[in-house]
């Protein structure tokens, strides 16, 4: 039987820590606020969204794995801790095995670059603490490490599409039962590095960070449950495939869908930049979420975010189905569609 | 779609490899890389990349790349734009391409692995930005060709193929993860063909990481050596063509060797160090064996990941000793990082080769330095050019992070 639940759903953005806060942002639909990101050699700053401070401490940053963590992997591993939630303890007493697969573009570039500033600078002295935080696969250890789980880990690289690519991976894993449970997690972070390539492409961009997960499994959830229906073919686009039929090629695989479905889209709202994916799905009559425009660009976390608030939504009862559309920053185009099933068996 | 995935069928598909490539420092294609390794020449010589004269190490296994490439599909400005990584990835895709005389298509999945992808310009981004940060010359450039997803399109772009692609960045078992997540597709029915490997070129940040970890040797490394002192890096790529057996036979492909098991665990012990008794290795060791439905007594040699760390070594031979039991005394055990240093997410694969070379040539890879075997080798290191009847090689790859990951391929014959 082919069916993947989403079991749970976790977030962290510009709009805080969780995913309420994801929730209310985007039905307030206003941009949250930009803080200034000082720029080496500028004298002006870089506008980015950035991940507010938590509440208070989280509890996890006690961990000796997690101590001196870099951002991403604070992001990955609040995120990822939501997405489980009651599921942790039987997770961390090996009684449920849970596989991983983290989602990076930029990874670890804070830690990366002091690294390699200080390399610059006389690699005699680079600091052995630095390095092993600046592999990509650096998240995706901590979260195990946190979990307790030595079961099968993926680090993934790409663009945006790369999410829906590791909820691939992680159904792949549940089909084939390695694994009981797969959590799969896009994050990044922000620096000044990353907001400043965003502006050689667009300087009206505006950088964000965080991260967004999902907690899957074979079982449906009790009562009722989000369910993954599809996950369409990765369309690439470049030097030799245009990058509106990829966008296109996403709609013609996903349902047309109808007014009371919802719509998670890629879109930045800026005008040039969306064209393709707006006229793919101009047709669209039900309602539409972008969290990019409200929450920033974050590569693998934005496609998070987006899968994440499909899923919030349906698990609230607002919509049936969703549809996900991600078109990355660079390469490829993918989408999702997620439903909400109800548990017939136990009625 | 990538889900749900085609209906599954009863048994699952068996998996075999019809192309294989590789470049490492010992040169360019199959035939220099297998007389190489079976006469255990060691490819190492001072960097000559990037300034290491305030470095610990100054030697590394460079390669010489070819004054040009094959030719492909790629234009000729996606040509000048290509980065030393993704010059590597495609020299070996190209022979692997050819070896399994593959045609152009639409669903062909492409699964790499790497751990810094064109991470050398990346560092010329970097520089340039904190050196002339009013001026953005090439930057966009850099930016874009820097990134594994790139790469991957430019092997897509080079030989005329779609399909997803999926970059699996484990560390250095990133290769290794690789090959195996392809297998699974194949074996599971969610494709015909997989075009799968590993890449990684050199670059100052990654060898000055290891650096300043102290984890690398002064000399050519020494794996499983009882007075080993680190690891040396080194730079390469192999790529491989997998396909079902019966996507094989119905085109007439010649086959070169079949995958048939694959394992893949995390060792959670620390970021940087294995577990002392090797569990997650043990773990993929003994799971790949089951899922192969094989016992080790039916392993005919190990390629180890034999970094020539101490950490890694022992841990790995405390693990081989505890998978292999009996018939760990006979076991023929190498490192090939003893010829070509630690090619990082490329390892994984170039080992792969190197043990299918093994099983189509019949010899075992020696790992030719003087010195004395670290006492917790329960195994046979195999120290000199040796022919040998195998049916049966298992490779190793564990990974910073603690990423492990075993393949096993077995001879066709």
């Amino acid at each position: 039987m082919s069916r993947v639940f989403v079991h749970g759903v976790g977030a962290v953005s510009p709009a805080g820590w969780g995913v309420e806060a994801l929730r209310d942002a985007l039905r307030k639909g206003e941009r949250i606020p930009t803080v200034e990101m000082a720029r080496p050699g500028w004298n002006k700053s870089l506008q980015v969204r950035a991940v507010p401070l938590p509440s208070g401490r989280p509890a996890f940053l006690a961990h000796p794995r997690l101590r001196r963590s870099s951002a991403i992997t604070q992001h990955t591993v609040g995120a990822a801790l939501e997405a489980v939630g009651a599921d942790l303890p039987s997770i961390q007493r090996g009684e449920f095995k849970v596989g991983l697969v983290v989602c990076l573009m930029s990874g670890s570039v804070t830690y990366s670059r002091r690294f390699f500033e200080e390399v610059l600078k006389d690699p005699s002295v680079a600091s052995p603490m630095l390095f092993p935080e600046t592999v990509y696969n650096a998240p995706g250890s901590h979260l195990a490490a946190y979990l307790n789980s030595n079961t099968v880990s993926f680090t993934l690289v790409g663009d945006d599409s790369c999410f829906l690519q590791g909820v691939a991976v992680a159904a792949g894993w549940l089909m084939e039962d390695v694994v009981q449970g797969c959590l799969v997690v896009g994050a990044e972070e922000a620096d000044w590095l990353v907001a400043d390539a965003s502006h050689l492409f667009d300087r009206r961009a505006v950088q964000g960070a965080g991260a967004g997960a999902m907690y899957l499994r074979r079982d449906m959830p009790v009562n009722s449950g989000v369910e993954l229906a599809c996950i369409t073919d990765a369309f690439s686009f470049g030097f030799s495939k245009d990058r509106a039929e990829a966008v296109k090629n996403v709609r013609a695989q996903l349902p047309v869908g109808n007014g009371n479905e919802l719509l998670c889209l890629a879109a930045h709202g800026l005008p040039r930049r969306d064209a393709d994916e707006e006229n793919a799905w101009r047709d669209w009559s039900g309602t539409r979420f972008a969290p990019k425009q409200i929450l920033g660009e974050a590569f693998t976390a934005s496609a998070a975010w987006q899968c994440v608030a499909a899923c919030d939504a349906l698990a609230r009862g607002e919509f049936k189905a969703a549809n996900v559309s991600i078109v990355g920053a660079s390469r490829q185009a993918i989408g999702a569609r997620f439903i909400r099933s109800a548990n017939t068996q136990s009625k | 779609m990538l889900f749900p995935p085609p209906k599954k069928t009863e048994n699952s598909h068996r998996v075999v490899i019809t192309g294989a490539g590789i470049v490492t420092a010992l040169g360019a294609g199959w035939r220099i890389n297998a007389d190489g390794f079976r006469r255990g020449r060691q490819a190492f010589r001072p960097v000559t990349l990037f300034d290491v004269s305030r470095q610990r190490s100054k030697i590394a296994a460079e390669i010489d790349l070819p004054p040009e490439l094959p030719a492909t599909k790629l234009s000729a400005r996606q040509l000048a734009r290509l980065d030393r990584a993704t010059k590597m990835l495609l020299l070996a895709a190209h022979e692997a391409w050819a070896q399994a005389g593959w045609k152009p298509g639409e669903d062909l999945p492409l699964v790499l692995g790497t751990t810094g992808g064109g991470m050398a310009l990346g560092e010329h981004y970097v520089e340039h930005a904190l050196k002339t940060p009013d001026s953005q010359r090439q930057q966009s450039t850099r930016l874009v060709n820097y990134q594994a997803q790139n790469q991957a399109l430019n092997v897509c772009d080079a030989f005329d193929f779609r399909g997803s692609i999926t970059i699996i960045t484990n560390a250095c078992a990133s290769g290794a993860n690789a090959v195996g997540h392809a297998w699974e597709l194949l074996r599971t029915g969610r494709a015909e063909r997989v075009f799968t490997g590993g890449h990684d070129a050199l670059c100052q940040m990654i060898f000055a990481g290891f650096d300043s970890l102290q984890a690398l040797s002064l000399t050519p490394c020494r794996p499983f050596d009882a007075e080993r002192n680190g690891l040396s890096l080194g730079e390469g790529a192999a790529m491989l063509a997998l396909e079902t057996l019966a996507h094989a036979q119905a085109r007439g492909a010649v086959i070169l060797g079949e995958v048939i098991g694959y394992a893949a665990a995390t060792d959670i012990h620390h970021l940087t160090q294995p577990h002392p008794q090797g569990d997650a290795a043990f773990t993929t060791m003994t799971t790949a064996t089951a899922v192969a439905g094989i016992t080790p007594e039916q392993v005919d040699y190990v390629n180890a990941h034999g970094t020539a760390t101490p950490h890694n070594d022992s841990t790995e031979a405390v693990a081989i000793n505890r998978w292999a039991g009996a018939r760990v005394a006979t076991l023929p055990v190498s490192s090939t990082k003893a010829s070509i240093g630690h090619t990082l997410g490329a390892a994984g694969a170039i080992e792969a080769v190197a043990c299918l070379m093994t099983l189509r040539e019949q010899w075992l890879p020696p790992q030719i330095v003087a010195g004395k075997s670290d006492p917790a080798c329960g195994f046979q290191i195999v120290r000199q050019p040796t022919d040998a009847s195998i049916n049966v090689a298992l490779t190793n790859s564990f990974g910073f992070g603690g990423a492990n990951a075993t393949v096993i391929m077995r001879r066709w014959a």
